[in-house]
């Protein structure tokens, strides 16, 4: 259960990105998160890791209170959140499997893996995460060598080493065309379903919200503006989320 | 449009004024910088123009063997009343011989010197030898002959005003060159230091890189702007170094002196480098383990630290032994090896050096490891201990911290001023740097977290900036003077040049890298260190490599100035030889020169080409 109470962020500049935003997550949810560009998304999955350090507020998970957390405390809590990032964000000059070991460096050594120095059931589990993915065969090549669709599968596969708990998607599908965008998302709602790992994605397109999520959250202009099922969102509800002058597409 | 249309007039007298004042710069620069073409038509600068010019034209690089026809023609200056003052009749022989018209001749009269019999096309000084020995080796005047293809040849030379009773001479002497053309005794000087300003310069490149990459880090912007430690930490960390440094420096000293007693005997050497890292791995084996998944027990973790602590103290005691095998066996090689020994002075000097260092490492080490230990402690309180006991914390220790660096700085005062007035400089500065500290404390919250990270970004940058401003050469000049005259201090500034420049070049390519793999490894848990061996160095390895080379580039061009100031190299022997007026030797020192830098620039493109 992820609880998130009056959650507030204020950027340097003065930008209130989010405002006063509080709901619940249970267990093994999809949620997605939908709403305009600018309106928060990024900022409110960004402050459940604290990547972003929220101004005030609480998030609680499974009655740890994160936003709480010490650095050393926060590091454990990193390693059970896997992160799934709009442009992939994996290191183009490393190969593949290095990438996906990363996922690791919060469980091992430190020590060992500054010299790049791995376990052996790491690396085996690497190589089946990679498989399961569906690019086991890439494992050695550069990342950048790889298509836009695979360095994202890629990304998964990084964050399913972690043994996530929750995965946090932050518009996983954005940069990729619409067919690669399912195959993405279906990845996500394999580890959903059969792994029971909760997921909270972020997503632009409603017929994705339809098709992968249980339960939508909307934020405009930081606030949150509606939550419900993915069938409650009628026409009234869509001009309330994304404004008045919005059409709907696809 | 009215508006710049009434302010137009004033434009042009903006614009006039701005060229007067351009004008008067660059005349005031004209004055100053002594521009001055009347000097450059003087006739005397052309001929010495022209005279040096040749001679750079002509490096002194190859030479021949010479044979020398040396005649001597007696005359009497001036005329013996006897003395008919009538040429010598002609000689019937085959050997060369001069006759001079007239046979004797007043001061300062021109005469004819003819030459016949010598070897045909060749060239040599007649000159007037003074005094009555035909061997004297003083000579006045000096005009050059060159024969015909029958050795012949005709010239006239003014008689020097040496008048004497006694015979005086007139001598040929003409040369010419036998065999095939061998390399001259510069050229072979030339390549010898060449060589040396070439490995002068791979040097200080390599360690200024070794240690530009730490720097590079703590200098970047991006990296240190999330750094941040409430204060119990900072101070507590600042305290650490000192101590920390000074229990490493006692304690690798202690064990330094434990490696001298056991002796330098090859074979306990050999025996302890064996058995020291075989320890070392299994400590490290069993105290470092590969993954955890749950935290161990407190008493497990103090073993641990236990144990590593005894593998450092291995570590560095294998270290000393290395040192001490590398020194006698470095000796032993250096003879038997012939003209391969300067492998075992390399061995040799490697094992002094480790010798040298190892202290100063344990000393750093240990100031680190104490540093970051108190730091976590500080860290670790902080966050656990209730806020009026934070404050009270903070104040006690940010007093101690604040007046132990300003007394060390104040005792560097001192060393490098010899004041000898503790008052000012040990115990003022300690009760300023108290002072500081309790205010410092006083009024920071105790639980906020200070931008430590940034602070010391812009002590770095600062730092490197100012080092950076002084040249290599004149760097040079104080090492000549702290380890005297030689490439050695050539090394030494090039080296320091390289670290800061490189250190600058480096961060700001680390300040330029994609943001997003960062975050990413960031949010798998991975402490700092980990970030930034996986997120930051993959990113930073092409512009490093360039920059390198583009370094090692600039090092060579640089190493061969070096010598001017005594920092060897090949700038020694091109100083010496122009002052010397030597300019024929100087031109092939150039010209090694050119060659080794435009090969260097060739050679560092083509590997940045392939590496990137």
């Amino acid at each position: 259960m992820l609880q998130i109470k009056n959650l507030t962020k204020i950027y340097d500049g003065g930008v209130k990105a989010l405002d006063n935003v509080s709901f619940d997550v249970p267990d093994g949810q999809f949620l997605a998160v939908i709403g305009l560009s600018g309106s928060g998304k990024s900022t409110l999955l960004r402050c459940i890791n604290r990547l972003i350090e929220p101004t005030s507020g609480q998030i609680l998970w499974n009655g740890e209170d994160i936003t709480a957390a010490s650095q050393e405390e926060m590091r454990r809590i990193r390693r059970k959140i896997g992160m799934v990032f709009q442009h992939f964000n994996l290191v183009h000059r490393s190969k593949v499997i290095t990438n996906v070991l990363a996922g690791r460096l919060g469980y091992v050594n430190p020590a060992w893996s500054l010299i790049n120095r791995f376990p052996q059931e790491d690396i085996d589990k690497a190589i089946k995460q990679l498989e399961r993915v569906g690019i086991a065969e890439k494992a050695y090549q550069r990342a950048d060598e790889l298509s836009g669709g695979q360095q994202q599968r890629v990304g998964i596969a990084r964050a399913l080493m972690q043994d996530p708990k929750m995965v946090l998607a932050d518009e996983p599908v954005a940069s990729l065309d619409p067919v690669l965008a399912h195959s993405i998302m279906s990845h996500l709602e394999d580890i959903n379903k059969n792994d029971g790992v909760c997921v909270l994605c972020s997503l632009h397109f409603l017929d994705l919200v339809h098709r992968y999520a249980d339960r939508v959250v909307a934020l405009n202009e930081g606030k949150l503006v509606f939550e419900g099922l993915p069938t409650e969102i009628d026409d009234k509800k869509f001009k309330e989320i994304y404004g008045r002058d919005a059409e709907r597409v696809g | 449009m009215n508006n710049k249309k009434k302010s137009s007039p004033w434009k042009s007298i903006q614009v006039g004024l701005i060229t007067f004042l351009v004008m008067v710069i660059f005349a005031y620069g004209f004055q100053i910088t002594k521009v001055d073409l009347e000097e450059l038509r003087s006739e005397n600068r052309q001929q010495s123009l022209t005279r040096v010019t040749r001679a750079l034209a002509q490096p002194e690089i190859f030479e021949y063997d010479q044979v020398e026809e040396v005649v001597n023609f007696s005359i009497y200056v001036p005329c013996r009343p006897d003395d008919s003052g009538e040429a010598a009749p002609e000689q019937n022989t085959s050997e060369p011989y001069l006759i001079v018209t007239p046979g004797c001749a007043a001061p300062g009269e021109v005469v004819q010197v003819e030459g016949f019999n010598f070897a045909p096309y060749t060239v040599g000084p007649v000159r007037f030898i003074p005094g009555s020995d035909s061997s004297n080796v003083v000579s006045l005047g000096r005009e050059n002959a060159e024969t015909d293809a029958d050795g012949h040849f005709l010239m006239s030379m003014e008689i020097p005003k040496r008048p004497s009773d006694s015979v005086q001479y007139i001598r040929a002497t003409l040369r010419r060159n036998i065999g095939s053309p061998h390399f001259t005794q510069t050229a072979y000087d030339t390549w010898n230091k060449i060589v040396e300003t070439v490995f002068l310069a791979l040097l200080a490149t390599v360690f200024g890189t070794i240690l530009a990459i730490p720097l590079s880090f703590i200098a970047a912007r991006n990296l240190m702007k999330t750094v941040k430690s409430p204060l119990t930490s900072i101070a507590l960390s600042v305290l650490g170094w000192p101590i920390g440094i000074v229990i490493g420096f006692i304690v690798v000293r202690w064990v330094g002196d434990f490696s001298s007693v056991i002796g330098s005997n090859a074979w306990v050497n050999i025996a302890s480098i064996l058995i020291s890292p075989a320890l070392m791995w299994f400590g490290v084996r069993w105290a470092l383990p590969q993954e955890e998944i749950n935290l161990p027990s407190q008493s497990v973790r103090f073993a641990r630290l236990g144990v590593l602590f005894m593998v450092i103290l291995i570590g560095f005691y294998g270290l000393f032994q290395l040192a001490s095998l590398a020194m006698s066996a470095g000796k032993t090689i250096e003879v038997p090896l012939g003209s391969f020994g300067f492998m075992g002075y390399f061995l040799f000097q490697v094992g002094d050096i480790v010798a040298i260092i190892t202290p100063v490492l344990g000393a750093l080490a240990a100031g680190g490891a104490l540093s970051s230990v108190l730091g976590r402690l500080g860290q670790y309180g902080s966050e656990k201990l209730p806020a009026s006991g934070i404050k009270v914390l903070n104040l006690i220790l940010t007093t101690i911290a604040g007046a132990t660096v300003f007394g060390l700085v104040g005792q560097l005062v001192e060393w490098l001023y010899q004041i000898g007035e503790p008052l000012y400089t040990l115990w003022l500065p300690m009760m300023t740097g108290a002072i500081a500290g309790l205010l410092l404390a006083f009024f920071t919250k105790p639980k906020d977290s200070l931008p430590i990270g940034m602070v010391i970004y812009s002590i770095t940058r600062t730092f490197l900036n100012a080092l950076r401003s002084v040249e290599a050469l004149v760097m040079a000049i104080v090492f000549v003077i702290a380890v005297g005259i030689g490439p050695f201090a050539g090394v030494m500034a090039l080296g320091l040049h390289t670290i800061v420049s490189l250190a600058k070049l480096y961060s700001e390519q680390v300040e330029s890298i994609l943001s997003g793999p960062l975050e990413a490894i960031e949010a798998t848990g991975a402490n700092r260190l980990q970030t930034i061996i996986y997120a930051v160095i993959p990113q930073i390895i092409p512009p490093y490599i360039s920059y390198t080379m583009y370094r090692w580039d600039i090092n060579v061009r640089m190493s061969t100035i070096i010598g001017f100031v005594g920092g060897g190299g090949i700038g020694f022997l091109l100083q010496q030889n122009i002052n010397l007026l030597n300019y024929r030797a100087a031109s092939a020192q150039m010209l090694a020169i050119a060659i080794v830098v435009a090969t260097m620039d060739y050679i560092s493109s083509a590997l940045r080409e392939k590496v990137i």
